[in-house]
Order: C-alpha cells, then sequence, then structure tokens
C-alpha cells in the first residue's frame, strides 16, 4: 500500500492501521482524510479531489431523506468502509458458499465461468481481462472510450470534467452526494459522432472481479447520430452482512445520439427476516441534450434488501424519447420503492413508463412515478403503465403516481393494475401437468414478457432464469 | 379405468355430491347429463384435484389407485385430462410455449426425453394438419381475447398433444356451432382406441349423435337418478329433464 495514504489513515486511525495493513480495506468511518485517501489512492487530478470535498461538505448538511415507503433500520455511516480493495484470492471454488455454486449452475454459466466470478482462479481473472482488451482494440478503431472511471479520470480528465455531475448534480439527493465524494469505481464510455457501438458493453465481469464498488459511479457520453447499448449485470450475489450500495448513473445524449441501458440487478436480498442483504440506493439518470435523441432504461430488480431507485430522463431536445421499463420483484423481507421521472421540457418529447411489480411472500413493492410537462413542452406525451402481481397474501403493492404538467397541448396517460395470481390459473396449467412452480414461474414470466423483450437477447434469458431462482420457494 | 365409490363432495360447506358411485372401463365412452347445479361439473373437477371440493366420504380409484392424495399435476401426468367449461386465459404466456412444457412436463414424469422445439413444432403440424385445425391459435397468448370457440378447440389441441388416458369434458359443446362440434367429435373418435375412457358431460343431444356413448347417466341433486344407453338421451332430448323426471317416479 502507498506509504503516503498509510501515514494518512495512520493520523486518525491508529487502531485500524493493523487491519488496514491485513486487508487492504479502509476503517469504517468517513471523514476529509478518508476522502483523500481514496483520491490519492486512485492517483486523480486535483480537480476531482476538490469535487469530492466539496460534495462532501454539502453532505453534511444534509438529512436523509424520509418520503419513501421503505422501512429500515437508521444507517449509520460511521460503520462503513469507504473503500475496500480486492479480496484476497481463494484459492479454489471449494472455498466459495456451495449455495452460490447453485445458483451459478441454475443460471447456466459454467464452471470456468463461475470460478470467474467467484473471483477464484487468478489467471482466470487474467484471461477477462485479456478479453475485454480484445475488445478495447476494436473499439478504439471506432474512438470508442470505453474504460473504468479511475482510468478516464487519468486519460480523459477534461471530458470527465465537463460532463460530471451535469446531470445529477451534487446537491441532487442524500445518497447522490454521499456517492459524489466517496465514489470508487464504475465506467466511463464515449461514443464519438456518428458512431454505433458495434458490440454490446457491459460490466458483467469487471464488477465481480473487482469486488469493490459500494459506491459506482457510470457516465456514459454519446454524442451526435452515435448509438450504443450497455448492459450491467450483476449475478454475483454479496454475501456481506447488511450493506450500503449507492450508486450514480448519468447518461448523455447530443443530437439524434440513442443509449439502451439494461440492468440486471442480484445484489444479495437479505434472509426471510430481513438480516443481511443489500439497501440500494441508486440515482440513474438520462439527458437528451440533443433533438431527437432517444434514451430507454430497461431494468430487472430481484436482489437487493432495500431498491430505492428512479431511473429517469430530462428530455431537454425537441422530439427527444425516453422510456422506462421495469421488473422488480420482491420476495421474502425485500421492499423496493422504484419507479421513474419523465422531464418533458423540449417539445414533441414522449415518453414511456412501463412498470411491473411482483411481491411474494412479505414482499412490499411501490411504485413511485413523476411525470412532469414543462411550460414549453409542446405536444410532448406520456403513457405510463404500473401492473402489480401478488403471489400469496402477506406482500403488498403500492402506486404513487404523480404528475405536474404546465403544458395545455400536452397529453399524460396512467394507467394502473393490481392483481393476485389467480388459483383458477395456477389449477389450469396444474391439470396440464405443469408443476406449480413452473405454473408460477410461466404466470410471472407471462406477466413481466413487455419488459423481458426490451432486453437483449442474452440478458433476458438470464432474467428468466432469474426470475425462477428469485421466486422458488416463494408458493404459499 | 375409474371406479367412485360411495363419494361425497362439499364447495364451501355445500354438499354437492352425495353417495355418488360410477364405474368407467377401459374403452367406454360415458354420458353425464342433468340440470344446472347438479353436481356435473363438480364430479369431473373432483376427480381432476380441483382446490374447491371436498372429498366428505367414499373414494375415487384410478387405474386401482386412490386418488386422494395425488397431487393434481400427478393426476393429469397419469392421464386424467380435464377439458373445461371456461378456460382460462393468461396473458403473456406464449401458447405454443406452454403446450410444449406440458407434454414435456407429462414426458418426464413417463421418464421420457423432453422433445425440443423443432420435435415439437413437427408433432403439433402433424396433429393440427390432420383435423384442419387454425394454427394461428397457437401464436398467441394462452386462450387470451379467444373466442369461445377458439378456447374449445385450444382443449382439443391438448388433448391430441397429451394423448391422455381418461378425457373428462365438461359442456365441450357449448357455444359451438355444427362444424365445430363436427371437429371436437372426429378428433375424439379418432383417440377412442379401446384403451382410453371418456366422461363428457353436456345438455344436448348432438355431441352424442357424434360421439356415440355406451352409456348415459342422468345426475339429479347430487346422485345418478338414471343410467341407460343412448337411447336415455334421445328420450331426454325429447321429453326433457321434468319428461324423464316423472318416469323416474315411476320406478321408485
Amino acid at each position: 500500500m502507498n506509504n503516503e495514504i498509510k501515514t494518512l489513515i495512520n493520523e486518525n486511525y491508529k487502531l485500524g492501521f493493523e487491519t488496514l495493513i491485513d486487508s487492504d480495506t479502509f476503517p469504517p468511518g468517513l471523514n476529509i482524510e478518508v476522502i483523500k485517501a481514496i483520491s490519492l489512492k486512485k492517483d486523480e487530478p486535483s480537480w476531482l479531489l476538490e469535487f469530492r470535498l466539496k460534495a462532501y461538505d454539502y453532505w453534511l448538511t444534509m438529512k436523509e431523506p424520509t418520503w419513501s415507503s421503505l422501512e429500515y433500520a437508521k444507517i449509520d455511516f460511521n460503520s462503513i468502509s469507504y473503500f475496500s480493495a480486492p479480496k484476497a484470492a481463494l484459492n479454489s471454488l471449494d472455498e466459495v458458499d456451495p449455495k452460490i455454486l447453485e445458483t451459478y449452475e441454475k443460471l447456466g454459466i459454467s464452471l470456468d465461468e463461475q470460478k470467474l466470478l467467484a473471483g477464484v482462479a487468478v489467471d482466470a481473472v487474467f484471461d477477462s481481462v485479456s478479453v475485454k482488451t480484445t475488445y478495447q482494440k476494436v473499439l478504439e478503431e471506432k474512438g470508442i472510450i470505453f474504460c473504468s472511471i479511475s482510468e478516464a479520470a487519468r486519460t480523459h480528465s477534461d471530458l470527465l470534467k465537463k460532463y460530471l455531475a451535469s446531470v445529477v448534480p451534487v446537491r441532487d439527493n442524500y445518497y447522490a452526494c454521499l456517492n459524489s465524494a466517496v465514489f470508487t469505481d464504475g465506467s466511463f464510455v464515449y461514443i464519438p459522432p456518428g458512431v454505433k457501438c458495434p458490440m454490446e458493453l457491459s460490466t458483467y465481469f469487471r464488477i465481480n472481479a473487482l469486488n469493490t464498488g459500494q459506491f459506482e459511479r457510470t457516465l456514459i457520453i454519446a454524442d451526435k447520430d452515435s448509438y450504443v447499448s450497455y448492459n450491467e449485470g450483476c449475478s454475483a450475489p454479496v454475501r456481506e452482512e447488511s450493506q450500503l450500495h449507492a450508486a450514480v448513473v448519468e447518461l448523455i445524449l447530443l443530437e439524434n445520439a440513442q443509449i439502451k441501458y439494461s440492468t440486471i440487478q442480484n445484489w444479495y436480498a437479505g434472509d426471510e427476516n430481513g438480516k443481511g442483504g443489500i439497501l440500494n440506493f441508486v440515482t440513474k439518470r438520462a439527458k437528451c441534450l440533443g433533438d431527437n435523441s432517444k434514451v430507454s432504461w430497461t431494468q430487472v430488480e430481484t436482489g437487493s434488501l432495500l431498491t430505492w431507485k428512479y431511473p429517469s430522463c430530462i428530455l431537454k431536445g425537441d422530439n427527444s424519447v425516453g422510456a422506462f421499463y421495469s421488473v422488480a420483484i420482491t420476495t421474502k423481507a425485500q421492499q423496493a420503492d422504484t419507479g421513474s421521472k419523465m422531464i418533458h421540457i423540449g417539445k414533441n418529447t414522449k415518453s414511456t413508463i412501463i412498470s411491473k411489480g411482483v411481491s411474494a411472500l412479505r414482499g412490499k413493492n411501490s411504485y413511485r412515478g413523476l411525470v412532469r410537462m414543462a411550460k414549453g413542452a409542446d405536444n410532448s406525451r406520456n403513457f405510463s403503465s404500473c401492473d402489480s402481481l401478488l403471489l400469496g397474501s402477506s406482500c403488498s403493492a403500492n402506486t404513487y403516481p404523480y404528475h405536474d404538467i404546465k403544458n395545455a397541448s400536452s397529453i399524460v396517460e396512467h394507467e394502473a393494475s393490481t392483481s393476485k395470481i389467480s388459483d383458477t390459473q395456477l389449477f389450469f396449467l396444474k391439470q396440464r401437468g405443469i408443476k406449480e412452480e413452473d405454473a408460477i414461474s410461466m404466470i410471472v414470466n407471462g406477466f413481466c414478457k413487455e419488459v423481458l423483450q426490451e432486453l437483449p437477447m442474452e440478458f433476458a434469458v438470464e432474467a428468466r432464469a432469474l426470475l425462477d431462482i428469485t421466486l422458488e420457494g416463494s408458493v404459499i | 379405468m375409474l371406479e367412485i365409490k360411495n363419494l361425497s363432495v362439499s364447495i364451501e360447506n355445500n354438499k354437492i355430491l352425495k353417495d355418488f358411485s360410477l364405474n368407467i372401463k377401459a374403452g367406454e365412452v360415458h354420458a353425464l347429463m342433468g340440470l344446472n347445479g347438479s353436481g356435473k361439473s363438480t364430479l369431473v373437477k373432483t376427480i381432476a384435484g380441483h382446490f374447491e371440493c371436498e372429498i366428505t366420504n367414499g373414494e375415487i380409484l384410478y387405474k386401482g389407485e386412490n386418488l386422494k392424495d395425488i397431487e393434481v399435476e400427478n393426476r393429469a401426468n397419469k392421464g386424467i385430462f380435464l377439458s373445461f367449461q371456461n378456460p382460462c386465459e393468461i396473458e403473456g404466456v406464449n401458447n405454443s410455449y406452454f403446450l410444449k412444457s406440458a407434454l414435456n412436463a407429462k414426458r418426464v414424469y413417463e421418464n421420457k426425453e423432453e422433445l425440443d422445439t423443432l420435435e415439437f413444432a413437427k408433432l403439433l403440424k402433424e396433429k393440427l394438419d390432420f383435423f384442419n385445425i387454425d394454427k394461428s391459435l397457437l401464436k398467441r397468448d394462452l386462450n387470451a381475447g379467444f373466442s369461445g370457440g377458439e378456447k374449445k378447440k385450444n382443449e382439443l389441441i391438448q388433448i391430441m398433444i397429451l394423448k391422455p388416458d381418461l378425457i373428462l369434458l365438461d359442456e365441450i359443446d357449448s357455444g359451438l356451432d355444427i362444424d365445430a362440434i363436427k371437429t371436437v367429435s372426429a378428433v375424439i373418435n379418432s383417440l377412442l382406441d379401446g384403451k382410453i375412457a371418456v366422461l363428457m358431460i353436456t345438455h344436448y343431444d348432438r355431441l352424442l349423435e357424434e360421439i356415440k356413448p355406451d352409456f348415459v347417466h342422468i345426475l339429479d341433486n347430487g346422485k345418478i337418478s338414471l343410467s341407460g344407453d343412448h337411447s336415455l338421451a334421445l328420450e331426454l332430448d325429447k321429453k326433457g329433464f321434468e319428461g324423464i323426471g316423472k318416469k323416474d317416479e315411476k320406478f321408485n
């Protein structure tokens, strides 16, 4: 470890010093020195350190929001460690929790990939890095930048400086502000004008291999007439005790640009009693700066104990289009408060919200969405459809739509439905020889079809498998 | 194949079937007639294991095995098929995918290899072409937005693919025109190979003209009040239940 960091930490955390050396993890607690240490560890330019410190200053004045329907014990932000380097590599698959291996098996991930995901074999991890480099060459030829945000801070500092926090301002909300102060890693993507990214960009392996980043920061810039499809997948369950995950994702679209952003979120959900699991407070926002730009968020949320997430679109350019397709599953003691914000500013802007919530056991699912038509958003349209499916009688579903309409020529439509999985449907399928669990999976998949078909092919297959696993044993 | 002994069934504490007995042998076709509310649907639902039907007395033996503790899906995989009066709609579930899942569930139960998509498509095409059934039904979601007739045709497709041993038809003819009834009959008759058995509930003689029953039973207030051969159905068609009921009294 870097000597300067050692010194920095040592000054404030004399007791934590030993731990730091052993595990390469910062001791719990948040203060200016920790932020300086993160920045130093990443060899960041000075403007970024200033950015972090300003954010931290402001965060100290903020209060944790309480408006969501989520119930959880107050988070002690000083009990969290804000930087964790990769854990010591495990020597063989035998050291991995068998439950996790079982899950991989069910997902159809091969043994080699399992090793990769579990971060077992170092050489395998190296393999994946080299795979990525191969792609990087193809991408570079087209002028596409795809790297970690830490790397971008060193190699593309100007671009990062120009766009970082331009969509989600530092002071936007409590968690985004915290993220701005302490973010560790994430992706940086730049697609140059007129370039159609030739492959799906994905963070699937990278996030798993690094085994860090409870505070991810991702920034994607699609320049004029460009296109990119970006997939973010976390199929590796995190095994730690209740853990905070506060990410910020910003998308910027210039004229005629298009971004498809797909997420399969499968962090550790905690047990039946809500012990362990991830507290997921995420700010995702896209800004359609240019005319005729087009953005879509597709998410399948299955994993966290808590989900607090509202992927949003600011439709500034005329004729820009925003879409949000979401499946959120809550079972055991999971709670989700999720939805979208569509902010129509430009003329003839269009947005679509399709939200599917599935609750089982004691799961609690809330849709919360805002549609705003600004004064100048002439002839703009929004269509929202929020459907909830309940399995059993101990779960719940709520819908909180907010509409703020300041333009008389715009049209806003909202549909909502709540239904219980019907015994009659189940009996019908079972009478045809289909097992109860398969029957439920069939009905749930059917319910989510509209959203799942928006996912890229391979991702959709994974999502389906994941829905089945998540709902396994959820039948009452 | 099916022995029902002194069966009493309640739905939400209302006694529907009372001390009901019936034997059906392999190769036989039985028709069950009776007024609405006499317990016809309850009988076939009980055989299939419907969650509403509570057996308070008696037993049902299928191929010599008591059905009491056998799960709904296993009863199906053992060859019991219930064609529903109102097949339910399931949005988002592709009909063909559903059919393949059902067939493969049965094949797995029988320790056979599952059919892949191509093999299944081939099987399906053979069956449907033979009876000239509209294949577009397969591309749609399971019964979603189907007309009454389309739903019944879809039940038939399921029968053809699953090839059950005991077919329970709950008013498969209701709402069908003559041509459709002919298709239904052609399919059922083609399956009658002396090994399978059929129990069909119907109000009308038209179906019975096409599928000739070996036995006709009149169900009245949870019990069989009269049994006979096809001529009983013809008489019923002429005189109505009341006419037959009077005749019933003479017998007593």
